[in-house]
């Protein structure tokens, strides 16, 4: 439970991280918060020969509404932007979903965009950011480029980052106007990975959904407004559609069921918060 | 831009429980190891190592956070707080400490570091927490032998003190 050898590099900027990352590609890892990645090193499930710490870097540690979008750089823990929230009241879907975010001690440390930048399949996160239509702020040394959420989870802690790329913000469109947002999850204990857990945003015409913890990434669907058995059709057809698998946790039967049933508590919490 | 090589040791320097420390490290050395076998302060315990037991939880700069995902390199320059730093010089136990002992919320002890720190930190900006507040924190902890009545009893206790002090 150590960490093979791997050079560390304190980044005194975004350029100098950048600079790294275009010599050493993917031998080298971005650390940030470390709460996933150290864990990862920790077991020896990555051995990269170098770590850019960038989690120093005060350029990054912004969390600010810009073009109808909270942005929040890559250096801004999951505390500070749930500090933030809870100040502002400005966004019920990311207040209802940090506090499932890990541990009151992870979080700590933890970054958002590290949490995106990880991909867990069952991470909060990643699944508001699919089910909002966020963005993804890629930059290299040569460009910069924005990826749609649909776009950049790819798989099971597997993203559209390239080597030579780092995320330097993510965006969570802001709250519309006569929209409701809700959330909820299932695990075990507070705290732990979830079995399945849901975002929903209902609209005046429309109800949006993404699941996370069943498919191998957040998988988001949209609907027209829909009703009693009219849901319960849709969602029973989501939750095979996700294709959960069987593992130590729960089957994938308990997951396509927690996907009907708690996913339409979610879709009716949604709709009784709209404005 | 400073690079520490793999497998050269570096000189690590910062300051514990108020007192300037110093030794060696490897870059991949992780702050627990650092703390328990180059510095020799062993309050600090090593349960799971990637961040879901809560034993090795520490306060750096103030916030609690796990000492097993930090790289000893990492701290260097900055303020770290440990389970000795709790207590007085002449070995009086903290009011939370002693509420623990009262509320026989610890047996092996084993977690007990860790939770302390975690709670050291929250009371502190928390002065008044509720009981699902104070569970809330302690999911973040793993405690196989008492189970955490007594240490939900001890942290209520230890915040009703202090609004009463």
């Amino acid at each position: 439970m150590k960490p093979a050898p791997f050079d560390y590099i304190r980044a005194g900027s975004v350029d100098e991280s950048l600079d790294a990352l275009h010599e050493l590609g993917d031998e080298a890892r971005i650390l940030a918060g470390g709460q996933s990645l150290a864990a990862m090193l920790n077991m020896r499930l990555v051995r990269p020969t170098a770590l850019i710490d960038i989690s120093g870097l005060r350029e990054l540690d912004r969390a600010e509404t810009r073009d109808d979008a909270i942005e929040v750089g890559a250096a801004c823990t999951q505390a500070a932007l749930s500090h933030r929230l809870s100040r502002e009241g400005r966004h019920p879907l990311l207040e209802a979903a940090l506090p499932h975010v890990g541990h009151y001690q992870t979080r700590s440390r933890g970054t958002v965009c590290g949490s995106i930048a990880h991909a867990d399949p069952s991470a909060e996160l990643p699944l508001c950011l699919m089910a909002l239509g966020g963005e993804v702020l890629l930059r290299s040394r040569q460009k910069r480029r924005r990826v749609p959420a649909e776009a950049f989870f790819l798989g099971v802690i597997s993203t559209a980052c390239a080597p030579d790329e780092m995320i330097e913000a993510v965006r969570f469109p802001l709250p519309k106007p006569a929209y409701g947002y809700a959330f909820d999850e299932v695990s075990r204990r507070h705290g732990d990975f979830a079995l399945a857990a849901f975002a929903a945003i209902a609209g005046p015409r429309t109800i949006r959904m993404a699941v996370g913890g069943v498919a191998d990434r957040p998988v988001s669907r949209e609907w027209p407004m829909l009703e009693g058995a009219a849901l319960d059709d849709a969602l029973n057809a989501f939750a095979w559609e996700l294709r959960g698998q069987d593992d130590q946790h729960a089957t994938a039967a308990y997951r396509r069921g927690l996907v009907r049933k708690v996913g339409r508590r979610v879709i009716e919490e949604a709709m009784r918060c709209r404005g | 831009m400073p690079r520490l090589k793999a497998g050269q040791r570096h000189e690590v320097a910062f300051t514990l429980n108020g007192v300037a420390v110093r030794g060696e490290a490897e870059p991949r050395m992780l702050l627990t190891d650092f703390l328990r076998h180059v510095i020799g302060v062993t309050g600090t315990h090593v349960g799971c190592e990637h961040g879901v037991c809560g034993a090795c939880t520490i306060r750096l700069d103030g916030v609690a956070t796990r000492g097993c995902l930090l790289f000893a390199v990492q701290v260097a320059g900055r303020d770290v707080k440990t389970v000795e730093g709790l207590g007085g010089s002449d070995g009086r136990l903290s009011p939370l400490q002693e509420a623990f002992r009262r509320n026989h919320a610890l047996q092996c002890g084993f977690c007990t570091a860790g939770i302390l720190m975690s709670l050291d930190d929250f009371l502190e900006k928390n002065p008044s927490p509720t009981e699902p507040e104070v569970r809330e924190v302690l999911s973040g902890h793993l405690c196989r032998c008492t189970g955490y009545t007594g240490i939900v009893r001890a942290a209520l206790e230890t915040a009703k003190g202090n609004a009463d002090a």
